[in-house]
């Protein structure tokens, strides 16, 4: 169980991580200084769920590693997180839309991973939730109000539906080992949270008056780590530090 | 956007305080600023949110004549009865 266990740890820690830096690089770049501080602090929120998760797998795991050796001395294929969130952060609609989808993800996730039959990933779920419930409301309110407001926001957010929406399908991807802990009651059922997930989205999308693409080109291989070539240079700004100066602290 | 003052309640049973402002397109958005630019350090339990535009203040160059007054009539001020020991904080 601790190999599937370990591999499910790092799937959501790499999210977290990866969705984490992405929002971080708005730091001094945000459309105005108080969503500037929004948004880095979802970004160190985030950042929080993922250093639990680390810990969590670094204790399971057979190798002698700490949270921090996962995070900064893995390479691209060794990371598990989905497509969607080592995406380039885009425009700021890009971003809103793209944490939305997540958000709403995380939330649904990390409600039902609260009475996961594993403690301690339980717990993780419990104290995640509330800032999760928080990042749900701040993403869905500004993807309502550049939906309805000019015609140049309503545009940029309907491009950035257009691109993104077929990267979401990836996030309730499960393979052998995610399936076991799914029969054990580790983790949710991901094919359930993606009715949930789907109606909520399309309640949201509908009131925003969006137009959901019809088909297209759906991502996949983040679970295998199969990664675009963003993930390449998110890790190299990412890792640098570590890898220039190993052992390095502040 | 528009200029909202942010008022915050430390803890339960203590008023609202005013602490700063900020910008914000509507009342929500400042609630949730204010929830990110005020209360990251356990500052409070509590926002209100003002515009700032609806907020009618005294004009600092009349203080003279509105506040000077007050200065020397200190039999105004409660402090000339005899208080219980027992009484800290009066």
């Amino acid at each position: 169980m601790n190999k599937a266990l370990e591999h499910y740890l790092l799937r959501l820690a790499d999210t977290a991580l990866t969705q984490s830096q992405r929002l971080a690089e708005w730091c001094g770049h945000g459309p105005f200084l108080e969503e500037d501080i929004a948004l880095t602090n979802v970004a160190l929120d985030l950042l929080g769920h993922a250093k639990l998760l680390y810990e969590q797998a670094a204790e399971i795991s057979d190798r002698d590693v700490s949270a921090d050796d996962l995070a900064f001395l893995r390479d691209v294929d060794a990371f598990k997180n989905p497509l969607l969130t080592e995406l380039p952060r885009g425009d700021f609609a890009y971003t809103t839309l793209k944490q939305y989808f997540l958000d709403q993800f995380n939330v649904l996730l990390y409600a039902a991973l609260k009475d996961s039959q594993y403690e301690p990933l339980a717990e993780i779920a419990t104290k995640a939730l509330k800032e999760t419930r928080y990042h749900l409301t701040r993403s869905r309110d500004w993807c309502l109000r550049l939906s309805l407001s000019t015609d140049e926001a309503k545009q940029k957010i309907q491009a950035a539906l257009d691109d993104l929406y077929f990267y979401t399908p990836e996030l309730f991807e499960t393979d052998d080992d995610l399936n076991q802990l799914i029969a054990e009651s580790i983790m949710p059922d991901l094919s359930v949270l993606k009715e949930h997930w789907q109606e909520q989205v399309d309640e949201l999308l509908n009131e925003c008056q969006l137009q959901v693409p019809k088909s297209g080109w759906v991502a996949t291989g983040g679970l295998r780590g199969e990664h675009s070539e963003h993930l390449g240079y998110m890790l190299a700004d990412m890792q640098f530090l570590q890898r220039a100066y190993p052992g390095c602290e502040w | 956007m528009k200029l909202y003052e942010i008022f915050i309640r430390a803890k339960s049973g203590l008023n609202h305080r005013h602490v700063g402002s900020l910008h914000a397109a509507d009342a929500q958005m400042a609630l949730q600023n204010a929830r990110d630019v005020y209360t990251r350090r356990e500052e409070g339990v509590s926002i209100w949110v003002v515009e700032a535009a609806h907020i009618s203040a005294s004009n600092p160059e009349q203080s003279e004549p509105w506040f000077d007054p007050a200065a020397d009539k200190i039999y105004r001020h409660p402090t000339f009865y005899p208080l219980d020991k027992e009484v800290d904080n009066m």
